[in-house]
């Protein structure tokens, strides 16, 4: 049964075969939670999330007619769940994300400045809190940036893939992406930034 | 002294072009960019450093990003969703 392919697997489990469902929802069980605890960022959210994903798909296999692959629709169905989940905690960042703001700052009578993190050893960078530091910058960004991010940089999807995922344009994607990336990259900068400074500090204090 | 200063890799950026160039960097990093500009961007960075680091560091984010959180799915969480499944679904 796990050997089957997706479009295999959905024909038998439209002709009742329950063992072809439970073999499609552990094929994908991981990416949909993955998906979710990048979403949500709350392990009972994701998991929840993923109950609600599975239980839609099952409902709503008879109107999936395979004009886009199967996983296209599944991560349309995740996504739209974790979205569903955000607006219900009221919580969420602003909708939009003005370009101005990470782009390097020209503050008056000063030049901006940049510091290059990126000579740091990969240990560093990619220490523990530093990747809390990632997984809560990608939470301060708005919900339909941050599935457009996940979904095209950190699960590798293609952008016409992201786009259907999502239900939106090929051109709308390219430009969330670039926001995305752009407020992540200023997010991350201030804090490698903030954490050389504070090295710096105490380096110079045991001087 | 001096080689404190250089070590730490502080440079300034030096205005309106460099925020033109900034807005075509995804397209750049995805290998999407018109050649020519292309060409423009890379000759702008050669003169640039604020904006080298910037496309460095806009990299190096993305890079870190797809190693940040790979959280494996937990056992009982697979369990729970299998039964969860089961007893909304079958025989449905």
């Amino acid at each position: 049964m796990f050997d089957l392919s997706d479009p295999i697997l959905l024909e038998k489990i439209k002709t009742g075969d329950y063992k072809a469902f439970e073999a499609l929802v552990t094929r994908y069980e991981s990416k949909v939670y993955r998906l979710a605890i990048r979403m949500l960022r709350n392990q009972q959210d994701a998991e929840d999330a993923l109950q609600e994903t599975f239980l839609q798909v099952h409902r709503g296999l008879s109107g999936f007619e395979g004009r886009s692959a199967f996983s296209t629709w599944l991560f349309r169905l995740a996504t739209n769940v974790c979205l569903m989940k955000i607006r219900h905690r009221g919580t969420e960042p602003s909708k939009l994300l003005p370009l101005e703001d990470y782009l390097p700052r020209h503050e008056e009578g000063e030049v901006p400045q940049m510091v290059d993190w990126t000579i740091r050893p990969e240990e560093a960078l990619l220490s523990k809190e530093s990747r809390e530091k990632m997984m809560e910058a990608l939470e301060k960004i708005p919900p339909e940036y941050r599935a457009v991010f996940i979904l095209r940089d950190m699960e590798g999807f293609s952008n016409a893939e992201t786009g259907e995922s999502l239900g939106i344009s090929v051109a709308a994607v390219k430009s969330r992406l670039h926001r995305a990336r752009l407020a992540l990259r200023g997010l991350l900068s201030d804090y490698f930034e903030m954490e050389e400074g504070t090295k710096r500090l105490g380096s110079g204090m045991e001087d | 002294m001096e080689k404190d200063e250089k070590s730490s890799q502080v440079f300034a950026c030096k205005g309106e072009r460099c925020k033109e160039m900034l807005e075509k960097l995804s397209e750049y990093i995805d290998g999407e960019l018109d050649p020519k500009l292309c060409e423009d961007l890379e000759k702008h960075m050669a003169d640039c450093n604020p904006c080298l680091i910037f496309v460095n560091t806009l990299k190096k984010t993305i890079s870190l990003f797809k190693y940040a959180s790979a959280e494996p799915l937990p056992k009982e969480v697979h369990l729970r969703l299998h039964d969860y499944l089961k007893k909304k679904c079958q025989g449905c």
